[in-house]
């Protein structure tokens, strides 16, 4: 006889839009950010982050009893959530903020944190380790600090032991692998060699449609986004000095003496 | 032993072809002094590549430019010129056409029927120093260049002004906007915005005897007589060298979409192909078309799947559809209707699908599609077919032509690896590919002319989009009547009565 699972888990992955990695980045007229009017998608590791969650329930069955996501972000940010719902996630949360409000990684944290505690049950959070947007990369490690929870970051390997109590979790450090254990609920924060996203297939993506995404505010959590920082001036790097071509080694030679590089 | 004697008599048939346009006028092989010449007519040293003296380059700096893309050609050219200007092109034909040495223009070199390499020892002229973009014209979208300006380097000139090239190939990082005219290049594109005959709105040419023709009209609408510049359409190199092109470029379509359906079944390619024309319409830019081997083949060379192999069994083939319009809401609900039709039709039509979620998804599917021509190069030797039949014909001309290579033991004997379809359903267009473990006599005769029969048989074109070049020159008859045939060699000797041009290419 099969021993019935004594609980199950209960995954939150919260994920966020961000400007396309494919798209030219180009900094706005006035310098004080980039230009947004450009195609949006989810952020690179938030979808390794939903891909990790399925794969666990494909892998552990009824042993995963929800797959939550959560975005804090502006009304378009729902596209991004029926992505993740589409690829296989249950049910979606949706902050709505205004367009022109861009939430800190504390703020975030603190977010996520007023959620988990909202919902109550929360076994795992699995997040990306970082969004290519700002490249914070600290939102994973305040919300643990805010719930005192264990945190595995940048994640290339998760194993969730047998009693579903503790994972095993392969970290990418410097010059090699750290393998770590801790408890659960904890914060896993994904590496980009954990898994490989898959392609939400259109039977799918049309279910995704009807799955519910249940719309909160700040205000509702009580949570204030207003932005901590000041973000003074946004440049672009200084433009590369093209090269010249020259037509032969002579005088490719009496260049290099005139640039006092090789001697006459 | 007996397939190298029979290579062996081959490669004697094909000299002894060579030289019968070779021996019909006096050609002049070019020499040193010639080399000479064109070292002094030309402004840059590095403009002439020669194994000759004064140039004395080595015969490896010749290889790029005497072997074609598929490896399938090879020329013995001892020279290379790349001109700057349209000047310098003009003084090098016009050197040629009173020494009557034979040329052949040369763009990046990707195309796929022998017509870019030299057959002997033809002096090849490379486009690719004429590179500068003219103009572009933000408001119409009219763009400028020398024919030598790759076709990618474009589009990336123009993208800032929110504009694209009104073609696109998977070529696109080494075909230049020149190769493309010369060629009459289709692409993936075609179905949204037309051929290069509709989008050219002018070109500069050197005749063959060195005459600059300027037709390089930035105008819309001309209708003053005869439209001259169409006969340089897809001329091949044939009747002078295109050395600058204007072209009508489309503004950037703000939303952009694709799918990719796997379909059980061949036969629910035209259900599909009509359902989506019905529901997207005007947002429709482009309907591909590739067989599940096709498929395999773009997985094993390197493309990440989009479906797991368990949800694509028994997929006998792929379409991928993209849409470009103007809103990306009004876009989605269009392919949302059309997606419900398909999922709900209660004949499946398909087995599953997915729709990007972004744009890199976006170009990881195409890039699917596009990869396939070299997909195909990395798995063997191919013989290329580019051929128009009725959509409804697309499967059972593959099926014909492997049946064929069956019944002539090609597959049993290993001589043939795979033969496999793709192509854009939206223009009727079907890439034939027998891929063969190396080029060898017994396949190419039992392929040909049977394909070009079985295309006859279609009342199709024995080649849509690639041309004719040298692999297809005995074959023209079969999509060109002799009154047509006639009629083109009038126009070849009318422009080229010496025969310096491109010699042995289209016309036999
Ligand atoms: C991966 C791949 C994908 C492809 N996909 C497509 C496709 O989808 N659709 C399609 O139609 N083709 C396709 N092709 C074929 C080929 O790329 C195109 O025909 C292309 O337009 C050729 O351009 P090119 O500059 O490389 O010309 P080349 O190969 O250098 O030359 C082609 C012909 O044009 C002549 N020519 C070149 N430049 C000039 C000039 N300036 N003046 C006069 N004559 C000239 C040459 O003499 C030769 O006869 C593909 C090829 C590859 C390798
Ligand atoms: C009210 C009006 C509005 C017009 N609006 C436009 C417009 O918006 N845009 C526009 O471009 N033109 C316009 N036109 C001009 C004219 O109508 C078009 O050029 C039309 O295409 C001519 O067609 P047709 O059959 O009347 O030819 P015709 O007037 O009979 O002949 C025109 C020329 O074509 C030749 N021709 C005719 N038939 C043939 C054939 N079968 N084979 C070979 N040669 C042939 C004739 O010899 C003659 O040189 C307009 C004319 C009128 C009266």
């Amino acid at each position: 006889m099969r021993p019935s699972p004594i609980s199950q888990l209960r995954l939150l992955v919260p994920i966020k839009r961000c400007i396309d990695y494919a798209v030219k980045i180009r900094v706005n007229g006035s310098q004080t950010g980039v230009d947004t009017n450009v195609k949006h998608s989810m952020n690179p590791f938030d979808e390794i982050a939903v891909e990790e969650a399925i794969r666990l329930r494909e892998r552990l069955k009824d042993q995963v009893k929800s797959i939550k996501v959560v975005t804090i972000g502006p009304a378009k940010a729902v596209e991004t959530l029926r992505t993740a719902l589409a690829m296989g996630a249950d049910s979606a949360i949706h902050v709505e903020v205004p367009e022109t409000l861009v939430p800190e990684p504390i703020g975030v944290a603190k977010t996520l944190r007023a959620i988990i505690e909202q919902e109550g049950g929360v076994d795992m959070v699995i997040m990306g380790k970082q969004a290519i947007d700002d490249d914070a990369g600290q939102t994973g490690q305040m919300l643990a600090g805010l719930l005192s929870w264990p945190q595995a970051t940048f994640a290339s390997k998760i194993d969730v032991q047998a009693d579903l109590k503790s994972i095993e979790v392969t970290r990418e450090i410097d010059g090699g692998l750290e393998n770590m254990k801790c408890r659960l609920p904890a914060i896993i924060t994904t590496d980009l060699r954990l898994n490989e996203p898959r392609y939400a297939s259109l039977p799918n993506i049309m279910k995704a449609k009807k799955k519910p995404i249940q719309k909160l505010t700040p205000a509702d959590l009580k949570i204030d986004l207003a932005p901590r920082l000041e973000t003074l001036k946004v440049t672009e790097p200084p433009k590369r000095q093209g090269g010249g071509r020259v037509d032969n080694v002579v005088e490719l030679i009496e260049k290099l003496r005139v640039a006092g590089i090789v001697a006459s | 032993m007996l397939t190298i004697l029979r290579q062996n008599i081959w490669r004697v048939a094909k000299r002894d072809f060579s030289r019968a346009w070779a021996h019909t006028s006096s050609v002049h092989s070019v020499n040193e002094q010639d080399v000479e010449h064109f070292t002094k007519i030309l402004s840059s040293p590095s403009s002439v590549i020669s194994t000759l003296s004064p140039s004395f380059s080595s015969s490896s700096d010749l290889e790029n430019f005497n072997a074609d893309w598929m490896g399938k050609y090879k020329g013995h050219a001892t020279t290379v010129l790349k001109p700057r200007t349209t000047e310098e092109v003009s003084k090098i034909l016009k050197y040629c056409w009173e020494r009557q040495i034979h040329v052949v223009p040369q763009g990046g070199n990707t195309g796929l029927v022998g017509g870019s390499v030299p057959i002997q020892d033809e002096l090849v002229i490379s486009l690719s120093n004429l590179s500068k973009v003219r103009s572009f014209d933000p408001v119409s979208g009219i763009l400028v260049a020398d024919a030598g300006c790759v076709l990618e380097s474009l589009s990336e000139h123009i993208a800032p002004h929110g504009f694209i090239m009104p073609l696109d190939l998977g070529a696109k990082g080494s075909c230049q906007i020149g190769g493309n005219v010369a060629t009459n290049a289709g692409g993936l594109r075609l179905l949204r915005y037309g051929s290069l005959h509709g989008t050219v709105l002018g070109l500069e040419v050197v005749l063959p005897d060195g005459t600059v023709l300027d037709q390089l009209s930035t105008m819309r609408k001309d209708n003053t007589g005869y439209d001259l510049k169409q006969l340089f359409i897809g001329s091949e190199g044939t009747i002078g060298i295109i050395t600058g092109v204007s072209i009508l470029t489309p503004p950037a379509p703000k939303s952009t979409n694709n799918v990719v359906l796997a379909l059980p079944s061949f036969s629910n390619v035209i259900p599909v192909f009509k359902a989506t024309r019905q529901h997207l319409s005007e947002v429709l830019s482009a309907f591909e078309y590739f067989d599940r081997t096709a498929y395999d083949l773009a997985l094993k060379h390197g493309h990440a799947a989009p479906f797991p192999a368990e949800e694509v069994e028994g997929a006998e083939c792929y379409v991928l559809l993209e849409t470009s319009g103007g809103k990306k809401e009004h876009d989605d609900e269009k392919i949302n209707t059309l997606l419900e039709t398909i999922l709900s039709d209660e004949d499946s039509l398909i087995l599953t699908g997915t729709l990007s979620q972004s744009p890199s998804q976006f170009a990881s599917l195409w890039a699917i599609r596009e990869g396939l021509t070299e997909a195909v190069s990395k798995e063997g030797k191919a013989y290329k077919y580019d051929i128009s039949v009725p959509v409804s014909s697309f499967a059972e001309v593959v099926g014909t032509v492997r049946a064929r290579c069956e019944e002539k033991g090609l597959i049993s004997r290993g001589l043939v690896k795979h033969v496999i379809g793709y192509g854009h359903v939206g223009d009727g267009n079907l890439h034939l590919n027998v891929i063969a473990t190396e080029y060898n006599d017994e396949v190419a005769q039992t392929l040909e002319p049977f394909v070009y029969e079985v295309v006859a048989s279609h009342r199709g074109s024995i080649s849509a989009e690639h041309g004719i070049g040298v692999m297809k020159t005995h074959a023209l008859k079969y999509s060109k009547d002799a009154i047509s045939r006639q009629w083109m060699r009038k126009i070849k000797d009318l422009f080229d009565s010496k025969g310096i041009m491109n010699p042995g290419k289209v016309l036999e």
